[in-house]
């Protein structure tokens, strides 16, 4: 089993990860726009900053009192001049003109573009402080790592169904789209088509409470074969009856535990919706939206006391003892 | 001096107690309007050092990634609570006490139009203001859940309804700040009656100093724009006590709704609070160039401008909420439509100063230092202003960079230029120069190595309000940089306290007019008799000691 | 620097009388622009949350029009009118009649709220909880009636003052704020009155 935890690791590894999210170095179509029209922006307000900026940097200097200077003397009293007021509205109107006349084109073509054919859906649930990724076609459920697949002949768009269960959330990849929110009582969409198998990572972008912070977000891409083998796994429930028998014992004991309420397991009794869905949980790389990666020590510290890792989050601690801990560790480690 | 029966000099008080106490109460019962003025800018000063305090433990905390200084809770209280308390109750009394202290002085009036509305305003504002403190204090209420409130300074819904934040601490952030609001509301009422009302003989619209026509307009955004943050807090109180359901998402309610109603309230109100600054830039400016302010017309119509531009532009912060592309363009279009009268703003100041003799004092320091910066978070606002740029900014460091430029390195800056220029009219002495130039530098050093970093921290990804961060994200040079700067920020604000302290006592008499100035707070003695002017002015043109000055060249010839 | 105090040493005369515009009245104006912003959010967030309700009961089932208090309510603005002309004119008992008849048709107006929100409650099981009319309804209309109740309040105060035989005719300036305050008072019922029982229906 920790072979194939290893072989989880280094398949995960396989990807490259981006950690470093520069909003420069997109990896999508809406976030290649965003940053072209960054660019033209930065490009205009440069040239603004470098002749405003000079020009009051020189009137500075040019105009100081120097020492020598006649403290008495008044300079010349100049009192304004319209040419001039005229000139220094008028240009600026321009550059604001067609900064808005670009922004309203890249606005519409981000948000009204029209899905094609062949699209995934996605409908991605906020909850205080993970997140839920459903993908309605092929029912199936995870929690905090959203897979797709990539986008190689640029029909493969993802769209992304955003919805909230408690509190304000925002969804933000950087390198793959701007931020779109996840807003109770309201659906929002959202489309991208990540364009280069990889790891993104990303971070819940609106204060939603306490771990707002720990609320991180992972984006793998995968090539198409690669992603129908994942959700064709995903989709399978749960072992019902696991031969292991210290696989078995971990699985009476966790269904015998309050786990149960909050945790749904595809096959078991485990019914409950609060929390994230465990079905496939060593398929993750991490434990609790980002807080620690996925391993043999963590998980056990996280259902220990999941307050120590990610404090203030609503999963209690268990109090389990050291025994009851150990077998629903092997448990949860034979999901994959 | 003509006729002063006022000693410039305060007398030795040798038995302090009683006198103490006599004094207390002078000013707690008094109605005059340089009093409240400089209580409301004693208060506001505090709490700035309150805040600073907190903004420094929040970089302490974020200097390097999973940083242990705070926990998450207390984490979340200090950026709310050192937001809320800088916007509220360090801008919003900057705006009532330098109109207070400053607009009967410059219009020639004895005292503000109504006296007592004027007590009423500051002590309620100052009401609120300890209500929100109190927090701390009485906020877990009976669950016990936490102190402080801890939902960001814009609150949020649904965040804040009694699912989500339970005990009392949003019941304080919404009466506290509801309160003070009243304050300011009653402030802004007052000056803008004193300015229609009781300018002195001569004084007509088109010659008001240009500080009075920022503070007027600055008055009237306060009524539009208060009024629907009041009416919101009304509706979250009536939420989270009487069962409401105005942002209760579980029965229909709308969590867009609060932000449509805080940000109609909260765009306008970041133009209360840096109008301030645009006024102290239009007397310092020409006073230290020697020149008049140049195109004054144009001053006048750019400032109006921007009262009425910015009440149409607020749902920009409110990019990512998933609106229509119309509406996306459309506040896109008005935002940036802003910066052409600010522009104008800043062209002018420059022009001022172009042909002129600069002063280089530490007030005029700071004006420039505030020129750049300034421009600087303008055009990062430009950038935010583009919808599909900000996408990606909205909610990052880089958006916490832009406010604090407009902010610390545009009001705060130019506030200090502001006291160290009418520091002499009201304490009669001269502050201490080489200690204000050691403020000036460490400041803006320091201001800048805090904020320019963080520019790059947020489009690196770096979200806001995060109370920790995990290392190798690309984010922790940006961090400590910026943290290191805090420090240098604080250094600079204790000279500064330092220098006002010292300098009330120790400094060299003033004189009235020690700067050679041309509005009319320095004809009266320094600091100003309990009436301000023994006998009304009577001016003809916005440069009224000018014409004394040089009576064979006065400025009403051309006006 | 300059010759000290140029003030009280150069000290001009201005040709032209300078007459200013009355402080108080430039304050009364002002408090009602302010009140006007807050009731346009009350009033904005009724018309966005008409028809959303999740549950009963709906503005349809249990709204009747108030058409008597609202009658009140417009001619009271008339009467008062009526009392300032009188107190103009010196006419002490016409305007102490006039006074009168204006605070029992504003009472009329308080009690009509009253009831209707009696029979909503106790009838109609509607409170400011049950759904977003309710929420939306109590508050605008509310913050209305209190409004309604402070000009009241003000409005009895003015009569016990004359009554005691206070010199009312020193005060004309402030009946007359107090009668802009209750006209502004009115022409906000009217909007009221149009997106509660007219367009919320
Ligand atoms: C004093 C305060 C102040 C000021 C003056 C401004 C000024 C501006 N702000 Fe800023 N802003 C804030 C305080 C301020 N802001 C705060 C506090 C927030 C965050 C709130 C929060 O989320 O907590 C914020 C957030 C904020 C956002 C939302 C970001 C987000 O959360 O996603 C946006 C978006 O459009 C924005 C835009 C602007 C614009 C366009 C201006 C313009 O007015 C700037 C105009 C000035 C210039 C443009 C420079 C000078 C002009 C020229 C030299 C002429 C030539 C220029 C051109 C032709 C372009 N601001
Ligand atoms: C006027 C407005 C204003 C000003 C001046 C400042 C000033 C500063 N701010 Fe603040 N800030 C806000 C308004 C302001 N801020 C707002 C609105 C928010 C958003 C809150 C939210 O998200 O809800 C924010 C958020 C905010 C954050 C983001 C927190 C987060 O998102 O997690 C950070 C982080 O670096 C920060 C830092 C600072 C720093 C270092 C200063 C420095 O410039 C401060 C310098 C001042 C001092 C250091 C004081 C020194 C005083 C002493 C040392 C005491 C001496 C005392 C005596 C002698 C009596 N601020
Ligand atoms: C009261 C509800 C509740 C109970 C009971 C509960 N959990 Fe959780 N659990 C949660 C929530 C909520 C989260 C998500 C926490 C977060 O990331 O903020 C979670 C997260 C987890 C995770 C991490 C999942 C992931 O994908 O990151 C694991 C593993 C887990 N729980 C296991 C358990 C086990 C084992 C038990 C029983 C011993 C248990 N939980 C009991 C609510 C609960
Ligand atoms: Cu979810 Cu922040
Ligand atoms: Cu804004």
């Amino acid at each position: 089993m920790y072979a194939f935890l290893a072989w989880l690791q280094t398949h995960a590894e396989g990807l490259p990860e981006h950690r470093i999210a520069n909003i420069f170095e997109p990896r999508s179509t809406p976030g290649d726009m965003e940053r072209h029209i960054a660019n033209l922006t930065l490009g205009i307000t440069g040239i603004i900053f470098v002749v405003v900026g000079g020009l009051i940097v020189y009137t500075i200097w040019r105009f100081r009192r120097k020492p020598g200077d006649d403290s008495r003397q008044e300079p010349p009293q100049v009192y304004g001049s319209n040419q001039i007021e005229i000139a220094w509205t008028v240009i600026p109107i321009l550059i604001v003109f067609i900064l808005i006349g670009v922004s309203a084109r890249v606005i519409a073509a981000i948000q009204n573009a029209s899905p094609p054919h062949s699209t995934l859906k996605i409908r991605l649930i906020g909850h205080q402080w993970w997140w839920e990724v459903e993908y309605p076609d092929f029912k199936v459920k995870t929690a905090n790592e959203i897979h797709v697949p990539v986008n190689a002949d640029g029909h493969t768009a993802t769209y992304l169904q955003l919805e909230s269960l408690d509190v304000i959330h925002s969804f933000w990849v950087p390198q793959i789209a701007g931020k779109t929110d996840l807003i109770p009582n309201r659906v929002n969409y959202m489309w991208i088509d990540p364009k280069e198998a990889g790891i993104f990572f990303g971070n819940c972008a609106e204060y939603c409470g306490t771990q707002h912070a720990n609320m991180l977000l992972r984006l793998v891409v995968q090539p198409q074969n690669e992603f129908n083998a994942w959700v064709a796994q995903q989709a399978q429930p749960a072992e019902a009856n696991p031969v292991d028998p210290g696989v078995a014992q971990g699985k009476n004991m966790f269904e015998s535990l309050a786990c149960v309420n909050c945790h749904r397991v595809q096959g078991t009794t485990a019914t409950g919706v609060f929390g994230p869905d465990l079905t496939h949980l060593m398929s993750r790389q991490t434990i609790g939206a980002g807080v620690l990666p996925m391993n043999h020590q963590n998980l056990r510290d996280w259902v220990n006391d999941p307050q120590n890792a990610k404090p203030g989050c609503f999963m209690p601690s268990m109090k389990l003892t050291d025994a009851e801990l150990d077998q629903v560790v092997s448990y949860l480690e034979s999901l994959r | 001096m003509a006729s002063i029966d006022y000693p410039l000099e305060r007398p030795d008080i040798e038995d302090t107690g009683w006198h103490f106490a006599e004094n207390l109460y002078r000013w707690i019962a008094t109605v005059d309007h340089k009093k409240l003025g400089l209580m409301y800018i004693v208060s506001a000063l505090i709490f700035l050092c309150v805040a600073g305090v907190m903004a420094v433990v929040i970089r302490l905390q974020l200097a390097f990634p999973n940083g242990h200084v705070v926990d998450p809770d207390t984490y979340d209280r200090l950026f709310t609570m050192h937001g809320t308390t800088m916007v509220f109750l360090v801008g919003m009394p900057i705006v009532a006490g330098l109109s207070n202290y400053l607009v009967p002085l410059m219009i020639g009036a004895r005292d503000m139009a109504f006296p007592r509305l004027n007590s009423f305003g500051f002590w309620i504002f100052l009401f609120g203001g300890l209500l929100l403190y109190y927090s701390y204090i009485g906020g877990s209420g009976l669950s016990g859940a936490g102190s402080a409130p801890d939902v960001g300074w814009f609150a949020y819904a649904p965040l804040t309804t009694k699912s989500f934040s339970r005990g009392h601490s949003v019941d304080y952030w919404a009466l506290g700040v509801l309160v003070s609001g009243f304050g300011s509301i009653a402030s802004a009422i007052n000056v803008i009656a004193t300015t229609i009302s009781l300018r002195c003989p001569g004084m007509t619209l088109s010659k008001m100093p240009m500080f009075v026509w920022v503070m007027l307009v600055d008055a009237w955004l306060i009524l539009i724009a208060l009024p629907p943050l009041s009416a919101g807090q009304i509706m979250l109180l009536l939420d989270r006590y009487l069962g409401a359901n105005f942002f209760n998402t579980q029965h229909g309610g709308s969590a867009v709704l609060w932000q449509h109603i805080f940000w109609i309230f909260g765009h306008p109100e970041v133009y209360i609070l840096i109008f301030p600054a645009f006024a102290i830039l239009s007397e310092l400016v020409p006073i230290f160039s020697r020149k008049p302010l140049f195109g004054r017309p144009a001053m006048v119509g750019a400032v109006v401008a921007i009262g009425f531009i910015s009440l149409g532009v607020w749902a920009h912060h409110m990019f990512a909420v998933g609106m229509t592309s119309w509406s996306n363009t459309f506040f896109a279009a008005s935002s940036m439509l802003v910066g052409i009268p600010t522009g104008i703003k800043i062209f002018n100041w420059t022009a001022t100063m172009y042909g002129g003799r600069i002063r280089l004092l530490t007030p005029m320091l700071f004006c420039c230092a505030f020129l750049l910066q300034f421009l600087v978070a303008g055009l990062t606002g430009i950038m935010l202003a583009v919808a599909p740029f900000d996408w990606q900014l909205h909610d990052s460091y880089f958006v916490v960079a832009h406010f604090h430029f407009t902010l610390a390195g545009g009001l705060v800056t130019a506030l200090f230029g502001g006291f160290y220029y009418w520091y002499p009219k009201v304490a009669g002495r001269m502050y201490n120069e080489t200690l204000a130039k050691w403020h000036f530098w460490l400041f803006i050093i320091g201001f800048n190595l805090t904020f320019i970093p963080l520019h790059f921290a947020g489009t690196l990804g770096m979200p806001r309000r995060i109370y920790t961060y995990a290392p190798g994200r690309g984010w922790e040079i940006w961090n400590q940089l910026a943290s290191l700067g805090a420090l240098m920020q604080a250094a600079a604000v204790t000279l500064f306290a330092w220098n006002v302290i010292y300098s009330a006592i120790k400094g060299e008499p003033a004189g009235d007019d020690p700067w050679d100035a041309w509005t009319l707070e320095w004809g009266t003695t320094s600091p100003p008799p309990e009436y301000n002017f023994e006998k009304l002015p009577v001016v003809r043109s916005s440069r009224p000691l000018w014409d004394l000055k040089h009576p064979n060249d006065p400025d009403w010839k051309y006006e | 620097m300059a010759e000290e105090n140029v003030l009280t040493a150069g000290a001009l005369t201005l040709e032209q009388d300078w007459k200013m515009p009355d402080r108080g009245t430039v304050g009364i104006i002002f408090l009602i622009i302010t009140e006007t912003a807050l009731f346009s959010i009350f009033v904005a967030a009724y018309l966005i949350y008409i028809g959303k309700s999740l549950v009963g009961p709906y503005p349809k089932d249990v709204l009747e029009l108030p058409i008597l208090a609202t009658i009140c309510l417009l001619s009271s603005s008339g009467t008062i009118v009526f009392a300032e002309h009188a107190l103009e004119k010196g006419h002490l008992g016409q305007f102490k009649l006039w006074w009168i008849v204006t605070i029992c048709l504003g009472l009329e107006f308080l009690t009509a709220t009253g009831l209707e929100w009696r029979k909503l409650i106790v009838h109609d099981h509607l409170t400011i909880s049950t759904n977003l009319f309710g929420t939306t309804f109590y508050s605008l209309v509310g913050l209305h009636a209190s409004h309604v109740t402070v000009g009241m309040v003000f409005l009895l105060l003015v009569l016990a003052v004359t009554l005691f035989r206070f010199p009312i005719e020193t005060q004309k300036r402030r009946v007359k704020f107090l009668s802009w305050y209750w006209h502004f008072v009115d022409a906000v019922w009217v909007v009221v009155f149009t997106v509660v029982y007219i367009i919320g229906r």
